[in-house]
């Protein structure tokens, strides 16, 4: 199976302190994957780096069948070539609808000359009220998304990343503040979600890591520990001792 | 030989004179140049006053100076020579030149005053420049070297050389033998005396060396037709329709040569034109048609063939002219060798001034960098520190000024004035900046924009009240009389004092926040507050109280800035607004929450507008223009400043 | 379905309805028409108010919309000022000129012409000849090319430095504020070529026009002002009212999070920006040859910072707020100012208002500021009972939104 994402011996230092230190990672086109690691692990920095935001000091990072290099792209443009990534705290707008924030993902040319003139045909509206659905925030849809609660900003959020179709979701925490009931429509999103691209989801909450039912990469001090089944690196020595300390 | 004939002479007057006490060897010489006296010719009379100079008398001084000041008489009848005393309007008491001995009284009318013209005065007058250098009193001796320094001529060379040797005082020496080598340059006996002297100036930075050296390498513009002549010492040949010289230059050194006939001017041929019109015509051409250069000119063709105007020079005799002569630039100075050695000792002085303007240059840009740093180190604290955006901050230094001069209404001593100001503008603005933080901006922390626009509101008030306080015109803010003047190393490099004072004050400043930051409580809980507020307040320090110090401390500094900066500038109300720009682009070029950066930043931004200034001496709005626009392309590789923070503690 | 663009809008039909009347009221009671109830120097105070909504208008697209300071619009709008000033200077010598040339005896070349006009506009700085970027100013066609070519060339290279380099927030704003004074320093210079700090003069003086009434003249141009402010405000609500809106509030929100939707966020602000710019120069292209003089003191920095406090007091985000706030606070302006704001008697003191009102404006300015954020427009919203809660300062706990701790950040 070719790799949707392959990075390889990726470093990156801030003032002295290795973040993350040679760190290799690859995810097929259609795969969930979990990432779990103790605080200080790297998980946070590793998404900046796919996503641009922090530029690696050595390595290389490979991007779907062509193999592009995602480090000569900035934020936007790796957005645009499929990268979809959800903040651990959600980022929504909170001053406009949600109809507002589900638009504005929809995958629909970025340039602005074209946003300017783009007025939403039918479909378009149809595939937002779907969304919306999926969501579970089909009656709010005209409601400022700043006056929806906590759980809710976060599916809002989830339903932006599917709204731009990415073929790699980088989802950060996105347990985080749910209530039970909500942790379980999460995970029933993202698995759906997984059939038909790739999903990174970087989790602390082994219950919910459990109930994703996938691969797990363990990250420890900026590179990889351990990947395998859950049951498989929880048996690992290593991962032990970083998580229990020795 | 002279005294033989002195004595002879002697004899001689002994038999006509009358009296027998004017037989003083003086008196014996004056009569030898009798004639020439008389006739007090500049051109003749040279001899005459030689032979007083030369005479060695101790009365020789005496007599020329008398005789320079119109006071040598003489008497009718044995046309011997005395000093006068006035008895009445009518008669005179004659004294004895030698002895000052008196010798009678004689009516006026039996005496003849001697009146030297202004060329023989002058000619006496260098006579006795010799008896000044020599002269027992040193001020003299200087006053008599400014003299000749003033006005050089070649007869002071000698005397000059003359004077050295006896010469006590070591500092006058000194110049007595630099003046006869400038001398020398341009007086010099011999060519090979004259290089000498020129070369012995290399790398001397004296403005009177350049006085000395620029005539030799004067040039004047020639032509010759055909050839280059022979024997002149030629400085370079011109090529007209080259850049340095066109060939409309060429063309007009022709005509100003009297050579070739004069183009005529388009206003000249209007006006001949206008003058010549007959039936709406100008030599055949409509008047309606003379809307065009081509119309006008063929007009004028036409009129000067017909011989009502005078013929102006087609550009084919233009071209023929040119080709007929050569031009070039002479020397006025004859001797090759000497201006090949002037030139080679100026370009050695050149590069020597270009290296001392490089120094004096690197001075004012630290003075002016000093400047930029206290009015930005305020800032540094308020905007780098806290990340609070102040823009009353230069009202803040405007207060500190406007301190100052109230202080200098009540204390009239200058010195004692600005002791007591400097601690008082730091209090006022103190004030100023707790009662701000308190009423306006610790409403708006994490708000950047609209602490921005708030302090705006401040700014825009202050200045105002500040207008109807103080009125719109600059006050004076004087600086202690041992503030003045300058500290002046040579000829080319000199710093005034209050410069270097503001210089010593943004470095007592950058080692004061130093030392808060570093070493004190306050600093360490400042770092505290500003980097994790809440964590900070766990800890036990109280982040209201924190915040508001540190701005009052910001401001506080601002308002001492003020002092300083009123010092060197005028103190108006809109003192502020000039510098809070510049103070900004500081902190941000430096790097934010860096006081060194800071200090880089003010360095950069000093030395980038003195060397802006440098290239285009007479702009300073452009120097401003420019510097503005490189930091924003500065900034465009530097987002971050000199000193940037990386990683997250950066932020994004 | 999607409701027409007007229907989504309200506020532009009635802001477009009330101009209108407005523009008719004014015109009714003008002197031109008889009636004379408004002078013609007050007619001008409209239309240069006019022009001043305008350029809030854009003022408020680029702050209140994209979340970007700037500092430097009124440089733009001065900048367009000058190069209709260059048009209406260069026109009005020349006929004078030409005039006075006619009754020479030879006529004069084309060459002569030019001549003695430099010597007329450039004698004051000590010149005569016509400096490159006055090469278009004998077109009136070309020179209104300029007003939006020169600015919008501008903003547009100004705008990709400081926007390609990420320079956000007030940073920004301090960058804009040195472009601002740097223009305006150069333009003080006497070899700008404009005549230095004697600026351009007598801009209220249309070429061949001169036999029309000032009167009539002031009228017309309130009605392109009134026109203008008309087009531009409804351009403005086109371009925030669809998802280009949604983009760029959500720039202003939080920039990050629509560079990882895949915008590009320096096109956007470059795009606005650039926009703004124009619609800047267009109003100041219109306001001097009403206000008849335009020199570098008008481009300042303190102007653009004026700009700012209008459309603050206004209410920022919202394109009438900046309209009302820019009228609003002009007009009252002009009356203390001008003198006829009656001056308070204390006893001790008489405060005259022609002294204290930049003071009382600062001090309102701080107040509006620090308690009604939302400024004058926010009175609508307790209107129409739209007071949504005020989240400014709450405290970051788990659940805080985007913004507050995207400002918290800075």
């Amino acid at each position: 199976m070719s790799q949707l994402l392959e990075v390889s011996g990726v470093s990156v230092t801030f003032d002295g302190f290795r973040a993350i230190n040679n760190l290799s990672f690859s995810i097929g086109s259609a795969e969930l994957r979990a990432i779990i690691g103790p605080n200080g692990a790297g998980k946070t920095t590793f998404m900046d780096i796919v996503t641009g935001k922090t530029r690696p000091d050595e390595g290389s990072i490979r991007w779907g069948d062509m193999s592009q290099s995602l480090l000569k792209m900035n934020e936007s443009q790796i957005a645009r070539a499929g990268v979809g990534r959800k903040f651990q705290r959600p980022t929504v707008f909170e001053d406009q609808s949600v109809y507002d924030n589900l638009a504005m993902a929809l995958k629909k040319d970025r340039a602005p000359w074209s946003v300017l003139f783009f007025r939403p045909k039918p479909e378009d509206r149809t595939r937002i009220e779907e969304l919306a659905a999926e969501i579970g925030l089909s009656d709010q849809l005209y409601r400022k998304s700043g006056e929806l609660s906590h759980g809710q900003k976060q599916w809002l959020e989830i339903g932006m990343l599917l709204a731009q179709e990415p073929r790699l979701l980088l989802v950060d925490e996105p347990a985080a503040g749910m209530t039970l009931a909500e942790r379980e429509h999460t995970t029933d999103l993202l698995k759906e979600a997984a059939k038909t691209r790739a999903v990174v989801v970087v989790e602390h909450d082994m219950e919910f890591v459990r109930r994703l039912e996938c691969k797990v990469t363990v990250l420890h001090e900026g590179s990889v520990l351990a990947e395998g089944s859950l049951d498989h690196v929880t048996k690992n020595q290593d991962v032990i001792d970083v998580y229990l300390g020795r | 030989m002279t005294r033989l004939i002195m004595a002879a002479l002697a004899a001689l007057m002994l038999c006509v004179s009358m009296a027998a006490a004017q037989d003083s060897p003086i008196q014996a010489l004056l009569q030898e140049h009798r004639v020439l006296i008389e006739e007090s010719s500049r051109k003749t009379i040279q001899p005459a006053i030689d032979a007083l100079r030369d005479s060695g008398f101790p009365e020789a001084q005496a007599v020329l100076e008398k005789w320079q000041a119109k006071d040598l008489w003489q008497r009718e009848a044995d046309k011997l020579f005395f000093f006068v005393e006035k008895v009445d309007s009518k008669n005179y008491r004659l004294l004895d030149i030698a002895t000052g001995e008196a010798a009678g009284e004689f009516p006026k009318k039996e005496l003849n005053q001697l009146k030297p013209n202004s060329g023989v005065r002058s000619l006496i007058g260098a006579a006795l420049v010799q008896f000044q250098l020599m002269a027992k009193d040193p001020a003299k001796r200087i006053e008599a070297l400014d003299a000749i320094q003033r006005d050089p001529a070649a007869e002071h060379l000698v005397a000059l050389s003359g004077a050295i040797a006896k010469e006590t005082d070591p500092d006058i020496r000194d110049r007595k033998e630099r003046l006869v080598r400038l001398l020398t340059i341009s007086f010099g006996e011999t060519e090979e005396a004259r290089i000498a002297a020129i070369e012995s100036f290399k790398g001397d930075l004296g403005v009177d060396v350049r006085g000395a050296l620029n005539p030799l390498v004067a040039t004047s513009r020639e032509v010759a037709v055909g050839t280059l002549p022979e024997g002149v010492n030629i400085a370079a040949v011109l090529k007209p329709g080259s850049t340095a010289f066109s060939e409309a230059e060429a063309y007009d050194l022709l005509v100003s040569k009297d050579l070739v006939l004069p183009r005529i001017t388009a206003a000249d041929r209007r006006a001949a034109l206008q003058e010549n019109i007959t039936d709406a015509r100008v030599g055949g051409v409509p008047v309606a048609q003379l809307n065009t250069e081509e119309a006008r000119e063929r007009a004028y063709q036409a009129l000067a063939e017909a011989g009502l105007v005078r013929a102006a020079a087609t550009q084919a005799q233009i071209a023929e002219a040119l080709a007929a002569h050569v031009f070039f630039e002479k020397y006025a100075e004859p001797s090759a060798a000497i201006t090949e050695a002037a030139n080679d000792t100026l370009s050695s002085i050149n590069t020597q001034v270009g290296f001392n303007q490089f120094i004096d240059l690197t001075l004012d840009a630290m003075s002016l960098a000093s400047i930029y740093f206290l009015a930005a180190i305020g800032l540094a604290i308020t905007f780098g520190v806290m990340g609070v955006i102040n823009m009353a901050h230069g009202e803040f230094i405007m207060m500190g000024a406007y301190t100052g001069y109230v202080v200098q209404q009540v204390i009239p001593d200058y010195t004692v004035s600005i002791i007591v100001a400097l601690p008082l503008a730091f209090a006022v603005t103190f004030a100023a900046g707790v009662a701000m933080e308190r009423l306006v901006i610790r409403w708006l922390y994490n708000r950047p924009l609209e602490t921005l626009l708030a302090t705006f509101g401040i700014s825009i008030a202050l200045q105002q009240l500040a207008k109807n306080i103080f009125g719109t015109q600059a006050r004076p803010l004087t600086s202690p009389a041992w503030l003045d003047g300058a500290l002046v190393l040579n000829d080319v490099v000199s710093i005034s004092y209050i410069r270097i004072a503001i210089f010593v004050l943004a470095l007592i400043f950058l080692g004061v926040f130093l030392f808060i930051m570093r070493r004190t409580r306050l600093g360490l809980e400042v770092r505290a507050v500003t980097q994790n507020p809440r964590m900070a307040a766990s800890m036990g320090i109280n982040p209201d109280r924190i915040n508001m110090l540190t701005f009052g401390l910001g401001s506080g500094i601002a308002g001492i800035a003020g002092v300083a900066i009123g010092l060197y500038a005028k103190v108006t109300s809109e003192l502020g607004s000039d510098y809070i720009v510049q103070s900004f682009m500081t902190v941000v070029v430096g790097g934010v929450g860096n006081i060194w950066g800071t200090l880089l930043g003010a360095s950069m931004i000093g030395f980038l507008q003195k060397g802006i200034e440098w290239m285009n001496p007479s702009n300073t709005l452009a120097a401003q223009t420019y510097m503005i626009i490189f930091i924003i392309i500065f900034i465009q590789f530097r987002p971050r400043g000199i000193i940037a923070l990386k990683g997250r503690a950066a932020g994004d | 379905m999607e409701k027409s663009f007007f229907a989504r809008n309200p506020s532009v039909l009635i802001f477009i309805g009330c101009l209108a009347l407005f523009t008719i009221g004014v015109t009714a009671m003008s002197e031109a028409m008889g009636t004379d109830v408004i002078s013609t120097s007050f007619l001008k105070t409209l239309g240069k108010t006019l022009c001043l909504c305008l350029v809030a208008i854009a003022m408020d697209l680029i702050w209140g919309f994209a979340g970007i300071l700037s500092l430097g619009h009124m440089a733009f709008f001065g900048l367009g000022g000058y190069m209709v000033g260059m048009w209406l200077m260069y026109a009005r010598t020349e006929m004078i000129v030409v005039a006075s040339m006619a009754n020479a005896e030879i006529p004069p070349t084309a060459q002569e012409v030019v001549d003695a006009i430099g010597t007329q506009i450039f004698g004051v700085v000590g010149s005569s000849d016509f400096p490159v970027i006055w090469a278009f100013a004998d077109s009136l066609f070309q020179q209104l090319l300029l007003v939006v070519a020169v600015p919008g060339l501008l903003a547009l290279v100004f705008g990709w430095l400081a926007f390609r380099s990420r320079v956000t927030g007030v940073y920004l704003s301090i960058l804009t504020q040195a472009m601002t004074l740097a223009l305006a320093l150069y333009l003080f210079q006497n070899d700008s070529g404009l005549r230095g700090n004697n600026g351009l003069s007598g801009l209220q003086n249309l070429p061949g026009a001169d036999a029309i009434p000032q009167a009539q003249i002031s009228l017309w141009f309130f009605w392109a002002s009134a026109f203008a402010l008309g087009l531009g405000y409804l351009l403005a609500a086109w371009v925030v009212s669809g998802k280009f809106g949604s983009v760029i509030r959500g720039i202003r929100d939080d920039e990050a999070r629509v560079r990882f939707l895949g915008y590009s966020v320096e096109g956007y602000k470059l795009f606005v920006f650039t926009l703004t710019a124009v619609i800047a120069a267009i109003a100041g292209a219109l306001y001097y040859p009403q206000a008849g003089i335009i020199n570098p003191a008008e481009i300042a920095p303190i102007a653009s910072i004026y700009l700012a406090v209008w459309v603050a007091i206004g209410g920022r985000g919202r394109l009438y707020g900046a309209v009302i706030g820019a009228a609003f606070v002009s007009l009252l302006s002009t009356w203390f100012t001008g003198g006829q704001a009656p001056s308070i008697p204390l006893g001790f003191y008489t405060i005259n208002w022609v002294d204290w009102w930049q003071v009382l404006l600062g001090i309102s300015f701080v107040l509006v500021t620090l308690f009604a954020p939302k400024g004058i427009g926010g009175l609508v919203d307790h209107l129409t009972g739209r007071v949504s809660p005020e989240r400014y300062g709450a405290d970051l706990g788990p659940d805080s939104g985007s913004l507050q701790e995207q400002e918290a950040e800075k």
